[in-house]
């Protein structure tokens, strides 16, 4: 047979092939390879690996973490440390704990054991910590803008003062002191150089309260007042449970007072006169329009039939039907009722006086042996202050933690009557306005990094401590006395010696040595002798003729302005903040501006809407309808309008200070006959919340006390409806141990927002700014949604904090494509960031509407060069010291939401396993409820029957949020009820 | 062949086998028209400024978007469900009218597939860029993985995924199956060269043998089984983003039906859009006549009258079901701040279709030309009423809001315009534009030459 062949290999004998394979491999092994080999390949794909990787190695800075060489005793690196410590701003002093990780202070909260503030706070308190990291602050000694050093400042000061010209005055300026140690060196001071002179300026004024008190028990105090001890309370303008005097201390009692949790049948019912709608109105029981011009007509009107009734002779004034009505009900609370005014009128705080004597307060909800140290400053002697600045008696002005030049009510002559000083000193920890105008510019430490003492009443004494070292070079204005008077050693000496030398004493130590005595009260923050009371002046009562002035009202279709404080942004001392600039206030929720307030009947009547920029006395803001406004008043907010406040507050909205007026020597914070017009300019307020009704959606569900009475689930009704229909065809999530459930007393809830701040400091919640505000994308992961009800000249307020709810039944969990969020084996709704790639379908799916979005890099967790959306500086490298470091910073394009604080559960549960006992009921709080003044919130585990959360579920008003969705929410509400009779209203 | 009088001819004029190849060719040779050019160049200017606008988005942020802390789809889920309805025509003529053996199929399912496949590929930019991390996108395919994580196949985000890349790949295979007798035409028409050794690849060597032609007709018969599930199941899985949700407005059980009729009515308006330019601009007037119009157009009044039903029962069940969220958000749609994006789509929906029952009106090019811009307008005003009015005021008041796109969004959907026209323009410059075998497959029982009437 023929051989067909397929290849060469078929056709030549393989050992031939074999053969010359061989050759050529031998051959090729030789020379050649020298250049090809294996090992070269090796040499090259290792140096081309090398360098790529270390190419790439370079684009990323290296951040060094140093060890500590020696550690210090008390820092363990990981685990924070509580300090205890004192708030004080010139207005409330609440004494706190400030939270220190690794060297920094990144969380205050209330101190608990101060029983008048339960260890509450409000967002202000929370916030202030926010100014320590503000880069904005003085932060060396200047003169003249030069800088300088504290010893050329020291060598000036003792020269000045070692020559100085004994005819005129040095004045040192401050807002009102509360600290004795401060006071007693003010008085060394003062003693070594004779012409110094102190005077009280208080960036808002009460000084018409200190004067009544004056006229008529003799003593010019404020009392303690307790809102707790009242079943019955009365106010006028007085914004008590925002801005008024206590807020953290009164809506604590308020909160108590009216709580029905634990089988308590009673509350307090609350009633409201007042201009426009402020926190405390909202929240009253029945609340009653009133132009601020009438007030002291309504007040005149209640007291003359209050004494007609006590049998002592006023003259009769015509009342309101209101008045009346609330006259017979206050009467039949004798002993057991308060009315309180927000006025700074001599006239009207004298008649609430005489009201308070009739009603047999003295005592019982006013205390007059405890009067309280804050705002001492009196208008009239800062007006006699300034007529002698004008008679040339004043040398020098030093400016000690006030700041006239922007708080100043009167026109820019007055103003500039500072100007007639030779010499003006600023020292303060924030920047101002009146620094602007000071020679020299001392510096003094934020109060996280100050020394200091307090005593708020007889007896209760607190101490500042500081929680960092200072982070410029700043020195406590203490110590600039103390260097100027030739007193040795620091500031905190002073205060020791003080302490020991007046403050000490047996029933403060109880026996304890003064320095065992000295760390106790370090560590506790607070002392308190209860023996130390003041004496209780008796009521002597004025010449009660006058109140014929008011017999009749006075408003009419004039315009009237009411300037009060916000909530969040006060009388604007700490306006250069981002935390408060951002949070909403809780009435208008409207954030970053103020805004001329307007009656909807009003703004009809002119044909203006929402955002028209109006000119109110010149000034001009847009206009925000608010309805419950007095028909024909206006309401701006003070604080804003910061000329000098750094990067944040500086330009925001507009000052209305330089309106307010002065009337019998106090400053009046409403204006008469103001005119207003519209601009024809529009402007876009940053307001989270647009749409303010419920719908007729049980949303928040209320009832009144008389029906609660009868049936404690009435306004609950449809609960039961849904839990009737409770079923699925799915399997439900088992919790074998903890099953985390957080209960909402809507009842308690005075919605002071104190709780949006310490949730955004505890979580490193972002702050977007106003413009991402205003395209609804704040990120806050709590709110408190506000809903009017009725008609919109006098509507009723409900609020409702609203948080991830946590549902067991998660609409979000099962939509996510990648999982992301997941339910927890202990029923917490939890969010695994790194997983999240940000399709946003669980916030659609959420209706709740709790999940928040990273629009853009607000963080500075983003890798991409150039994208960040920061106008607060929130990631300046100092600001970002205030980061909690035990929460992830989120980075762009991810879902966040509450946590229901997973970090601090975590961190009790791991303390329990390593004590190795159980982890007891209430030792978890939220940083929500950890704040709460009102203690509405409760954490606590479901799964265990004894836990307060398991026993609060089973009170008859708990309902889940939109619980007919079937959700099974975590979240539980409490109904609110309303302290109102259906067929006895005022109106 | 003698047909019945009531059938009219598919294909008019004088048409013999060769001059219908030469004709469906005829496009393709010598150098293209400067209408052609033009349409390019805005077709990539568009594509050019969406590709910029989507490095905005990825660089900086959703934030350039719209949307907020309430609504979190706007526009670019609205696009994306309107192009993934577009590209339901394609599969719904050459699947299911295979399957039923409609003859008149034959002149439009190349561009109808061709339509079909560059409008999902439009559609599956939107879920890609509207992702908060896009570069972590592939978090959504379930890959084995050292972290032990898994997707969460309860989403129906995920059923998306599958759905959409299943229908585009099938829908691939199918146009693909479909051009090799053709590629094999054009492969033999021309001369050596490159572009010869192109399509010879691309024929995958295709000699028109009866064997090939058994295998091609098997394999399609295959395909358009697969696909025509596959028609109903994309746009039931669209759905079920918004139907398995609570979200009133959304969750709603007639979705599926619902959505699926809209995609193919709003994918033959495409379709019909583009037919009507096509024809025109490179003379097909022949092949896609007035029967191909009407025959469509009937189809359009059904689907149209399955949304128009839709629409109708979605009201009724929102009063009948008692629940107050269903209500409001109905009500909300129809008289709410976006009421006037109802009525146009009401409008464009239910009404202007019916013009179709008027003979005259459904045999007009210019009137079914117009319709059909309506319907395309009325189907995208559909996505946007269902995303946008139902999530803008959904259970909480508190947290209603309003939404309205920014020029990055808009700018993501002229691109997306941008895209499909250059797809377009370059498929019908490289690939012809009607099935030429196929529509050789009909002339002998359709073409006006062949037939003959019966008395």
């Amino acid at each position: 047979m023929k051989q067909y062949w397929k290849s060469i290999e078929e056709l030549i004998p393989e050992e031939e092939v074999v053969q010359e394979k061989k050759s050529s491999y031998i051959l090729n092994d030789g020379k050649d390879s020298s250049t090809n080999s294996r090992r070269d390949f090796l040499k090259y794909f290792g140096f081309s690996i090398a360098s790529a990787a270390v190419l790439a190695g370079c684009e990323r800075p290296v951040k060094k973490a140093i060890p500590l060489l020696i550690q210090p005793e008390e820092v363990k690196p990981g685990t924070a440390n509580y300090y205890a410590s004192s708030f004080y701003d010139g207005s409330e002093m609440v004494p706190i704990l400030v939270k220190v990780r690794d060297g920094r202070p990144i969380k205050i909260e209330g101190n608990d054991m101060c029983k008048m503030t339960g260890g509450s706070a409000s967002a202000r308190i929370q916030a202030s910590l926010l100014n320590l990291y503000d880069e904005s602050r003085p932060a060396q000694p200047m003169v003249d803008g030069k800088a300088t050093t504290w010893e050329q400042v020291d060598a000036d000061m003792l020269k000045i003062l070692s020559e100085w010209d004994a005819g005129k005055e040095f004045v040192i300026l401050t807002s009102t002191i509360i600290s004795p140690s401060t006071k007693k060196l003010l008085a060394d001071f003062k003693a070594k150089y004779p012409f110094v002179v102190h005077e009280t300026f208080d960036a808002y004024s009460y000084s018409a309260l200190r004067e009544s008190f004056a006229l008529n028990y003799g003593e010019a105090i404020i009392p303690s007042y307790r809102f707790n001890a009242a079943k019955l309370v009365v106010g006028f303008n007085a914004d008590f449970l925002g801005t008024w005097l206590q807020p953290v201390t009164f809506g604590r009692q308020y909160a108590s007072a009216r709580k029905l949790t634990e089988g308590q049948r009673e509350m307090m019912r609350h009633v409201q006169f007042e201009s426009t709608m402020t926190l405390t109105g909202s929240n009253s029981d029945e609340r009653v329009p009133m132009a601020a011009s009438d007030e002291a007509h309504y007040i005149a009107a209640l007291f003359s039939l209050l004494a007609g009734k006590a049998g002592v002779s006023v003259p009769t004034v015509n009342a309101p039907e209101q008045i009346q009505k609330i006259a017979e009900e206050l009467w039949s609370a004798k002993g057991k009722s308060l009315v309180v005014s927000g006025s700074n009128d001599v006239d009207v705080q004298s008649m609430v006086c005489g009201i308070n004597h009739i009603l047999e307060s003295e005592g019982n909800t006013i205390r007059l042996d405890y009067p309280i140290s804050l705002f001492e400053g009196k208008d009239k002697d800062f007006e006699d202050l300034l007529n002698r600045i004008e008679a040339d008696q004043v040398g020098a002005v030093m400016l000690w933690n006030t700041n006239p030049l922007y708080h100043l009510p009167l026109d820019e002559k007055t103003q500039n009557v500072l100007a007639k000083v030779d010499l003006k000193i600023a020292v303060h920890s924030q920047q101002t306005e009146s620094a602007l105008a000071c020679k020299y510019v001392l510096p003094a430490p934020h109060f996280l990094e100050s020394w200091d003492d307090s005593e708020l009443v007889s007896g209760l004494f607190t101490l500042t401590q500081p929680a960092i070292r200072p982070l410029f070079k700043t020195r406590h204005a203490q110590e600039n006395l103390m260097a100027w008077a030739g007193v040795e050693g620091k500031y905190y000496d002073f205060i020791k010696s003080n302490w020991k030398e007046n403050i000490y004493n047996i029933n403060l130590s109880q026996g304890k040595q003064f320095e065992t005595f000295w760390k106790t009260s370090l560590r506790d923050g607070l002392v308190f002798d209860d023996t130390k009371k003041n004496s209780v002046p008796s009521f002597s009562g004025v010449d009660t003729s006058f109140i014929s002035k008011y017999a009749n009202p006075v408003s009419g279709n004039e315009l009237e302005l009411v300037l009060y404080q916000n909530v969040p942004i006060g009388d604007g001392t700490l306006a250069n903040n981002p935390w408060l600039q951002e949070l909403p206030d809780p009435v208008s929720r409207v954030c970053w501006d103020n805004y001329v307030a307007v009656s909807p009947a009003f703004a009809a009547l002119r044909g203006w809407s929402q955002g028209d920029i109006v000119a109110v006395n010149g000034i001009e803001l847009p206009v925000l309808i608010q309805p419950g406004q007095a028909r024909n008043t206006l309401a701006i907010a003070v604080g804003y309008g910061r000329k000098n406040a750094g990067r944040v507050a500086t330009d925001l909205g507009k000052n209305v200070y330089p309106l307010v007026k002065m009337k019998n020597g106090n400053r009046q914070y409403f204006v008469e006959n103001v005119d207003a017009v519209a601009t024809g300019a529009t402007y876009e307020l940053a307001a989270t919340q647009s749409h303010h009704s419920m719908e007729g959606r049980a949303l928040v569900r209320e009832t009144t006390i008389a029906e609660y009475l009868k049936n404690p689930a009435s306004g609950n009704e449809k609960h039961e409806e849904v839990e009737k229909l409770h079923t699925t065809l799915y399997h439900e999530h088992e919790y074998k141990g903890h099953h985390w459930g957080l209960v909402i007393d809507l009842n308690s809830c005075i919605g002071c927002n104190a709780c949006v701040v310490a949730c955004s400091a505890e979580n490193n919640v972002p702050v977007v700014g106003r413009n991402e505000v205003r395209r609804s994308h704040e990120m806050h992961w709590l709110r408190l949604d506000r809903y009017y009800a009725g008609e919109s000249d006098n509507p009723e307020v409900v609020r409702q904090p609203v948080m991830c709810q946590h549902c067991d039944n998660a609409p979000c969990e099962n939509v996510c494509p990648v999982a992301a969020t997941n339910h927890s084996s202990e029923g917490i709704n939890q969010m695994a960031y790194n997983r999240c790639i940000g399709t946003r379908y669980c916030n659609n799916n959420c209706p709740y509407k709790v999940r928040r979005f990273n629009w853009y890099d607000y963080t500075g967790a983003d890798t991409i060069p150039n994208n960040r959306v920061d106008p607060a500086g929130m990631t300046l490298d100092l600001k970002r010291m205030v980061l909690n470091p035990d929460v992830t910073i989120r980075a762009k394009g991810v879902i966040e939401k509450c946590s229901m604080c997973i970090q601090r559960i975590q961190e009790k549960k791991l303390t329990a396993k390593r004590e190795g006992r159980m982890l007891e009921d209430g030792e978890i709080k939220t940083a929500c409820q950890q704040t709460c003044p009102a203690d509405a919130i409760t954490f606590g585990d479901v799964n265990d029957p004894n836990s307060k959360v398991s026993k609060l579920l089973k009170d008859a008003r708990q309902y889940g949020l939109l619980e007919e969705l079937h959700t099974l929410p975590s979240v539980v509400y409490l109904s609110k009820v309303r302290n109102k009779d259906q067929n006895k209203t005022l109106s | 062949m003698y047909v019945s009088p009531v059938r009219e001819p598919l294909i008019s004029g004088e048409k013999s086998y060769s001059k219908v190849t030469e004709e469906i060719y005829a496009p393709m040779t010598g150098r293209p028209g400067k209408t052609w050019y033009a349409g390019l160049t805005l077709a990539l200017i568009a594509l050019m400024f969406g590709l910029f606008s989507i490095f905005v988005t990825v660089w900086d942020g959703i934030g350039t978007w719209g949307l907020n802390r309430t609504i979190g789809w706007g526009w670019g889920i609205t696009n994306f469900v309107w192009w993934v309805g577009i590209g339901h025509a394609g599969t719904f003529i050459s699947a299911i009218l295979l399957l039923f053996r409609q003859k008149w199929r034959t002149s439009i399912n190349r561009s109808a597939e061709a339509m079909t496949i560059f409008a999902v590929m439009c559609a599956g930019l939107f879920p890609l860029i509207h992702m908060g991390r896009l570069p972590l996108g592939f978090f959504i395919f379930p890959y084995p993985n050292t972290r032990d994580v898994w997707v969460n196949f309860n989403s129906p985000l995920l059923w998306d995924v599958f759905a959409i890349s299943t229908y585009l790949t099938v829908s691939l295979l199918f146009w693909y199956m479909g051009l090799i007798p053709d590629i094999g035409t054009i492969r033999d028409r021309l001369k050596n060269g490159i572009k010869k050794k192109i399509y010879a690849f691309l024929s995958f060597g295709w000699t028109g043998s009866a064997r090939h032609w058994m295998r091609h007709e098997s394999m399609s018969l295959i395909l358009a089984g697969l696909a025509a599930p596959l028609v109903l199941s994309v746009h039931t899985i669209v759905s079920f983003d918004f139907a398995t949700s609570v979200i009133p407005g959304w969750h709603t059980t007639i979705f599926p039906p619902y959505f699926v009729s809209g995609a193919v009515f709003s994918g033959f308006a495409m379709v019909l859009t583009l037919m009507i330019i096509t024809r025109k601009a490179i003379n097909l007037e022949d092949y896609i006549t007035k029967a191909h119009l009407e025959s469509m157009n009937k189809i359009i009044i059904a689907t149209g009258s399955i949304v128009g039903i839709a629409y109708i029962t979605e009201l009724f069940i929102a009063w009948y079901s008692g629940v107050i969220y269903e209500q409001y958000a109905f009500i909300n749609r129809a008289f709410g701040p976006y009421w006037w994006a109802y009525w146009i789509m009401m409008t464009c929906n239910v009404i202007t279709p019916q013009l179709f029952w008027i003979k005259k009106i459904r045999r007009s090019f210019v009137a079914t030309f117009i319709i059909s811009i309506f319907v395309n307008i009325g189907m995208w005003f559909e996505r946007f009423v269902i995303i946008v009015t139902s999530l803008h005021r959904d259970f909480l008041p508190s947290s209603w809001s309003m939404y309205s796109p920014t020029w990055v969004e808009v700018g993501i959907y002229l691109g997306t315009f941008g895209l499909f026209f250059t797809l377009f323009f370059l498929f019908i410059r490289f690939f012809p534009v009607i099935a030429i075998a196929e529509v050789k497959s009909v002339l002998k029982t359709s073409a006006e030459k062949f037939i003959k009437k019966g008395k």
